[in-house]
């Protein structure tokens, strides 16, 4: 890379666990001066640990064991010191992934700031200093606002904090973790339209960490992919959307789910290795349709295969783009079986101290066999309370739910057990849902014998026929949740949801949790279900591209009102209510930012998207 | 008492009229119900006492004549000390002597025909603890602080493991065996230090500092093994939050971490049960006493109740139900202090 010059420079980066495993082997990127790098990766690829130890520190008891990283030419010493934490907060910053926790829960938004000014910047800041910093990342300016302790600001609004923080002593790079993982699509467009401006004004080179693709895509003019701790794909943004050449970023690409262009996504086989289990040879080996004897051999080196662009795989030229075939939508649009799930007027509130909050007003909907019901809204729109009241666990203020044209009691415990067969449920986060103390055997019969009153060897059975239908090892059957990862872990949520051989599964939030090549291999799982069983879900989620990969129809919520229902085509072809515009234009999308920048021909967009209000076009049919 | 949610009743005032007024004082109208509430425990502790003493066998008057206990005697002593009257009346004379600070007289020396105020025989004693208590918190807050922040910080090293057992076993010790052991090293074997905190009347406890160094030590020996434990866990799980990582990342001194970021929010969940371990000195304290001879309330109590004085046992037990009380109401206060979620509306 020579001739360009680096504001971040890290060679041969290799971090180890204090038990002497790899976090990173052989991480090398460069961020150029006044430019953006997408660091994308999944859970244990190691993109947190690069990000940090950009600034010289590490987690866990991780030591840096070799390696060499460079900051404006000054290099960054292995071991935290006195001199590099002068530095941190002065030559490079850290945004971080969940603003929530990284506040001081005791101090005052006004004393954050200003212990960052007093720390790094001049030591007598000009008391405007505060208000100004604030103001740069559209949050109010005023003392009633500075007083204000963390707990009372919303998600959106502390990482906005957090962002003033870290941009206020004007520092040449800011390294971004996950800046808007958690907050709502919204709040994230507009976050990230902060980013550029700021970027823009201030000659800010950041790196910006995420899984999310799509994300990236909106903000990085380089990517780098990471992938068991290796970089194995460095180059333009464009070229690696567009044209990738690694296997696994392939891959990742055909497994981003895009509201814009819904196609059948193609899941990578296998699960990536974790810290201490990796192969030798090329981490992606196992799983990789193009690997050859070679690949299992050696660890590829990080090759040039074209202008500014690297990658780590012997056979770079062999890889294409993902074309996926789009979702047959017309086929989806005629549903006419007969009405699993009918809710009418449905009325939810959550009942405080002498008041009540309406959770959802009014909601009607049916699910019919064989059909998939997305319900989507941000967090508050009321999308969890339905799916409880359906299950059983909320009951309803008003309104009816019935089963087959049978009402359902609104307590789960009041109804029959053919009703509590029939209605099932997956949950958001698996680690959560699973008894620690249950082995995967015994979380999985348990609603085989309990509702459906199967003896022991028939529940075995049963055990291992379920097993296979979502796809994972007999082996696993003895296992501990711990044990497991988490897709495995999800997978055995809907093993056990499936174990009563129920009608209908209410699927909250399954994959919000889980990396994107597996919420892929998860949602093709539960389409594949719904065709082959008949199954009828009702699924929640925030996520457009989600509901547009798996849904046949959807309901928008909005603070609890309805303000959109229809069929997936229609609801995305032309949305009627502001607010299903305004989702739809904020939810990032691969296809848009691809569609925007031939628009532009090349260059980074400057330009906030939120602002344009208008849903880019969205041709349907077409491959992506 | 309430452990966990002090301030929540008060969080949820719509601002509308009356209630808008205290809304926006969030810790003053804690306060109040805060004193109101205890006030009203006192009151039930007060009747729970007289109920007690009534059940328990003796009579104080039997007791003190001993063998010149005639039945006509007997029967006068009795209604001088109004033990004919029903309980509820005597307690509503108790009560109403309470609050106007008449603590009566002593049922024993009645029993004697002599007087003797209440207030005037338990005065230096009751002094004499506080003095006790109050050097002992003094320092072993600070000392349990240092003790758990150092331990927190070098968690898993040498220094944390040498601290952490000794805790551990000064924990696990008596306080009569501490104050034994205590005796034996500085009396018996270095003569430094006298064996009994004999102060002679008139005189205070701070006049005569040599008599107050073992009682406090053995008193601050279970205290700050229990409180610098206390503090060490607290300020681990702390140190592991996100808040403090991202201090450090912005660079901030590490001193600045470690006191603002770090100490500061690991005082609050401790707050109410260090406040329990300053109730429980004052419990330790009567068996400090005794082993030291140290004259204090403690054993005034001890006296009382083995003569059935039910006067003084009656207002010993009720100012000592009052400073724990009291002790509860600063804790639950300090927690609202250093938790600014507690005090303002999210």
């Amino acid at each position: 890379m020579g001739g360009i010059e680096l504001v971040a420079d890290v060679a041969g980066l290799r971090v180890e666990t204090p038990g002497g495993d790899p976090i990173l082997e052989d991480v090398t990127l460069g961020l150029r001066r006044g430019a953006v790098l997408g660091l994308v990766g999944e859970s244990g690829s190691g993109k947190t640990t690069t990000g940090l130890a950009l600034l010289g520190y590490t987690q866990g008891g991780a030591t840096i064991t070799s390696g060499e990283i460079r900051l404006d030419g000054k290099g960054v010493p292995a071991t935290s010191d006195r001199a590099m934490r002068k530095r941190r907060g002065r030559d490079i910053t850290y945004v971080p992934q969940n603003p929530g926790r990284a506040l001081n829960p005791s101090l005052r938004i006004g004393q954050a700031v200003s212990e960052m000014l007093r720390a790094h910047g001049d030591a007598d800041a000009a008391p405007g200093s505060v208000a100004g910093a604030l103001a740069s990342v559209g949050l109010p300016a005023s003392d009633e606002f500075q007083r204000r302790y963390p707990h009372q600001l919303s998600g959106g609004q502390q990482q906005r904090v957090c962002i003033a923080v870290s941009v206020v002593c004007e520092p040449p790079i800011v390294v971004l973790d996950e800046p808007t993982t958690g907050l709502d699509v919204v709040t994230q467009a507009r976050i990230i339209d902060e980013l550029i401006r700021l970027r823009s004004e201030h000659q800010i080179s950041m790196i910006y960490i995420s899984h999310d693709l799509a994300v990236v895509a909106q903000v990085a003019d380089r990517i780098a992919v990471m992938y068991a701790g290796r970089v194995i794909e460095e180059g333009p943004a464009q070229k690696i959307l567009r044209a990738p050449r690694h296997p696994y970023t392939r891959g990742l690409l055909a497994s981003v789910p895009d509201h814009l262009r819904p196609r059948v996504l193609e899941p990578m086989a296998g699960v990536s290795a974790a810290v201490g289990e990796r192969p030798q040879g090329c981490a992606f080996a196992p799983r990789c349709p193009l690997c050859v004897d070679e690949c299992k051999r050696a660890v590829p080196e990080l090759t040039p295969i074209g202008e500014d662009h690297w990658s780590r795989c012997r056979r770079a030229e062999l890889v294409t783009a993902p074309v996926l075939a789009p979702l047959a939508l017309e086929h989806r649009q005629g549903i006419t079986s007969q009405e699993v799930l009918t809710v009418s007027h449905l009325r939810a509130e959550h009942r405080g101290r002498g008041h009540s909050v309406v959770a959802a007003r009014d909601i009607s909907f049916a699910v019919a066999r064989g059909e998939c019901v997305g319900l989507v809204g941000e967090s508050g729109s009321g999308k969890t309370t339905i799916a409880r009241a359906v299950a059983g666990l909320h009951p309803p203020t008003a309104g009816e739910i019935r089963l087959h044209d049978k009402p359902l009691a609104p307590n789960a415990r009041s109804r029959t057990r053919e009703e509590r067969r029939s209605v099932q449920m997956v949950f958001q986060n698996p680690g959560d849902a699973l008894n620690p103390r249950h082995t995967v055997r015994d979380a999985i019969a348990r609603p085989a014998r309990l509702l459906r009153r199967l003896g022991g060897t028939e529940a075995d059975t049963e055990v291992e026929r379920l097993l296979e239908l979502v796809r994972l090892p007999q082996r696993v059957a003895g296992r501990y949740p711990s044990e497991l990862s988490g897709g495995e872990r999800q997978r055995i949520g809907i093993a056990r949801a499936l174990a009563s051989e129920p009608e209908l599964i209410i699927c909250d939030e399954v994959t919000s949790a889980l990396d994107v090549s597996v919420q892929a291999a998860v949602l093709k799982l539960l389409g594949d279900l719904k065709d082959e069983l008949g199954l009828s879900l009702l699924f929640i989620t925030h996520d457009l591209g989600v509901v547009a990969t798996i849904a046949d129809s959807l309901l928008v919520l909005e603070r609890g009102d309805v303000c959109e229902q229809g069929s997936v085509q229609s609801v995305f072809d032309s949305p009627q209510h502001p607010y299903t515009q305004g989702l739809m234009a904020a939810a990032p999308s691969i296809t848009a930012v691809l569609e925007q920048r031939d628009d532009l021909q090349g260059g980074a967009s400057t330009e906030p998207r939120v602002a344009a209000g208008r849903p880019p076009s969205r041709a349907s049919g077409q491959a992506t | 008492m309430a452990t966990t949610a002090p301030a929540e009743a008060l969080l949820e005032a719509p601002a509308d009229g009356w209630r808008h007024r205290y809304a926006r004082h969030p810790v003053a109208t804690f306060l109040l119900w805060r004193v109101a509430a205890g006030i009203l425990t006192l009151l039930v502790v007060t009747m729970v006492i007289f109920a007690v003493l009534q059940i328990i066998p003796g009579n104080v008057t039997q007791i003190v004549l001993g063998r010149n206990a005639t039945p006509d005697r007997i029967a006068a002593i009795n209604a001088s000390l109004h033990l004919n009257e029903s309980v509820p009346t005597r307690y509503l004379s108790f009560l109403g002597g309470v609050v106007t600070g008449h603590f009566g007289d002593s049922s024993a020396a009645l029993a004697q025909g002599q007087t003797l105020s209440v207030w005037h025989a338990i005065r230096t004693p009751l002094g004499n603890s506080l003095v006790l208590a109050g050097i002992t918190t003094v320092l072993f807050i600070p000392l349990s602080l240092f003790f758990g922040m150092v331990a927190a910080l070098r968690a898993g090293r040498p220094t944390d493991s040498i601290l952490s057992l000794t805790a551990l076993t000064l924990g696990a010790m008596p306080e009569f065996l501490i104050g034994t052991l205590l005796i034996v090293i500085f009396f018996a074997q270095l003569n430094l230090l006298p064996p009994v905190s004999l102060i002679p009347a008139g005189q205070t406890p701070l006049g005569n500092p040599k008599e107050l160094v073992l009682p406090v030590l053995t008193l601050l020996g279970v205290s700050t093994a229990f409180g610098s434990r206390l503090l060490r866990a607290s300020m681990i799980e702390v140190l592991g939050e996100d808040f403090v990582a991202m201090a450090r990342l912005n660079g901030y001194r590490e001193r600045r971490v470690v006191f603002r970021y770090a100490l500061r929010n690991a005082l609050a969940p401790s707050a109410q049960i260090l406040a329990q371990q300053i109730q429980y000195l004052i419990g330790g304290i009567i068996v400090v006493e005794s082993v030291f001879s140290y004259p204090g309330i403690g054993s005034k109590l001890v006296q009382a109740i083995q003569v059935r004085d039910t006067q003084m046992v009656t207002i010993i037990a009720t100012i000592i139900a009052a400073i724990y009380i009291l002790i509860n109401i600063l804790a639950d206060l300090a927690v609202v202090l250093l938790v600014p979620k507690l005090r303002t509306r999210a």
